[in-house]
């Protein structure tokens, strides 16, 4: 097996996701439909929140998401700023918008999920107020990633935005707590199975969160061969006008 | 170094809208509160302190652009950049310098429009006590905002993009201890985490700032 890095030559990550891409798309989808039919039609329905706990299968692989694509936009950055791999780069800005749809989705769930249990669309708990944060962060980086016009000082720029908004993120995360308290419940997913949601649920969920992944993996894939393809289009014309 | 802050200090002066800009910006927001949530000298009590810092916040953020744009403008700063002096240096010095025309005059003028919201009397001395603390940070940060955004057009509105969530830590912090202060409830966490936050910025952010920068210039 080779190592990592050959991906950051361009021609082998178009030649290797080409073949790869179809086969996650697909089974991304598969288990996407697959968990959440599963979810939404044969688990039986929680006694106090009746059918409306079935939103956990959009919300909690969602919110997931929205936080680890953050993760890996910053895992990208710094393998951006340490090797200078121009598919690294690519690979962040391609996430960016994902990760911020992926919030979106997180928080609009939760407030319809909010209304019938907590009686209020939005409350300022520090989950939610620190999804908020987080969606802005997304925005402020999709907004620098399309003003800056050189391609390589947007990729510089928006690495150390996105290395400094992570301290700044984490920062935040922990001054709402201490800013107001939670009425979110806590972990719904942890190694303690005590603090677990019931098997007949975790189970639908965990394929369902699969599921996501998966179409999120798909997803940046395919945005960054679109990059790659729109940087080398460039280029060509660039040529053309030269000769 | 120091001939830069005094440049710096002397062209704000000189041009205007450093000092007077930002405070007057400052006045009408907490001038134009009252008129919004109506007159109830209760009710103004309650939220002075969070409406001072929000104030104060905005009117900082109105001059951001000014730390770095007009030297980028008239070349100036490429000058700078290749003087012998290091640019994490360059740019601390440019916060400060915007500290000292924006944040400290706001600082100062905090306790009087204080007295136009009614804020209890305990909460004088911790107002000013958590604007001294917080401004800087502000400063710190919005010069690294600035530093992202000096090459761009449009920069004026994506730079409030990108630096208002950057400033919620602070934010939060800042008119905590304001508020308890005004309510006289014991604020040693908030305040020692303001200053944290404050003493790591000025510390580390500069660096970003200078990296920022470099790149821009390039």
């Amino acid at each position: 097996m080779a190592s990592i890095w050959e991906y950051a030559n361009p021609r082998k990550f178009m030649a290797t996701t080409d073949v790869v891409l179809p086969w996650i798309a697909v089974t991304a989808a598969l288990t996407l439909v697959g968990g959440l039919i599963w979810g939404f039609f044969f688990t039986p329905e929680d006694y106090r929140q009746g059918a409306t706990v079935k939103i956990i299968y959009l919300h909690v692989p969602a919110a997931l998401l929205a936080i680890n694509a953050w993760l890996m936009m910053l895992a990208a950055s710094l393998i951006w700023i340490v090797r200078r791999h121009h598919v690294s780069a690519l690979a962040a800005r391609a996430a960016a918008p994902v990760g911020a749809v992926m919030t979106l989705i997180a928080l609009i769930t939760g407030a319809i999920w909010g209304q019938p249990m907590w009686g209020t669309w939005w409350e300022w708990d520090p989950r939610l107020t620190s999804f908020l944060i987080l969606f802005l962060f997304y925005l402020g980086y999709m907004a620098l990633w399309s003003a800056v016009e050189n391609d390589d000082t947007a990729a510089d720029l928006t690495a150390i935005l996105c290395l400094v908004g992570s301290v700044f993120a984490l920062l935040s995360r922990y001054a709402v707590n201490f800013w107001n308290q939670g009425l979110h419940q806590g972990a719904s997913l942890s190694l303690d199975a005590q603090e677990n949601v019931a098997d007949v649920f975790y189970h639908p969920l965990l394929v369902s969160i699969a599921g996501f992944v998966l179409l999120f993996v798909a997803l940046v894939l395919l945005r960054t061969r679109t990059e790659i393809r729109a940087r080398r289009m460039r280029a060509l014309l660039l040529r053309e006008r030269m000769g | 170094m120091r001939a830069l802050l005094l440049r710096d200090l002397r062209l704000a002066m000189r041009a205007g809208g450093g000092f007077g800009l930002g405070l007057a910006f400052f006045l009408i927001v907490v001038v134009l509160v009252p008129f919004g949530v109506g007159p109830q000298t209760e009710l103004l009590a309650r939220i002075a302190p969070g409406i001072l810092w929000i104030g104060a916040l905005l009117a900082c953020l109105l001059s951001l652009d000014r730390i770095l744009a007009l030297d980028w403008e008239d070349g100036s700063l490429d000058l700078i950049a290749t003087a012998p002096v290091p640019l994490e240096a360059v740019v601390s010095v440019k916060a400060l310098a915007h500290w000292l025309t924006t944040g400290l005059p706001l600082v100062l003028a905090a306790p009087v429009l204080g007295l136009l919201l009614n804020l209890p009397a305990p909460g004088y001395g911790w107002l000013t006590l958590s604007l001294l603390l917080g401004t800087p940070a502000l400063s710190v940060i919005g010069t690294f905002g600035a530093a992202l955004t000096v090459g761009l057009k449009r920069g004026g509105l994506l730079l409030s993009l990108l630096v208002l969530p950057l400033y919620v830590p602070v934010l939060i912090f800042g008119a905590e201890v304001a508020r308890r202060g005004a309510e006289a409830m014991a604020l040693t966490t908030p305040l020692a985490m303001l200053a944290g936050i404050t003493c790591g910025t000025i510390a580390l952010l500069p660096f970003a700032s200078a990296a920022v920068l470099r790149m821009n210039l390039r």
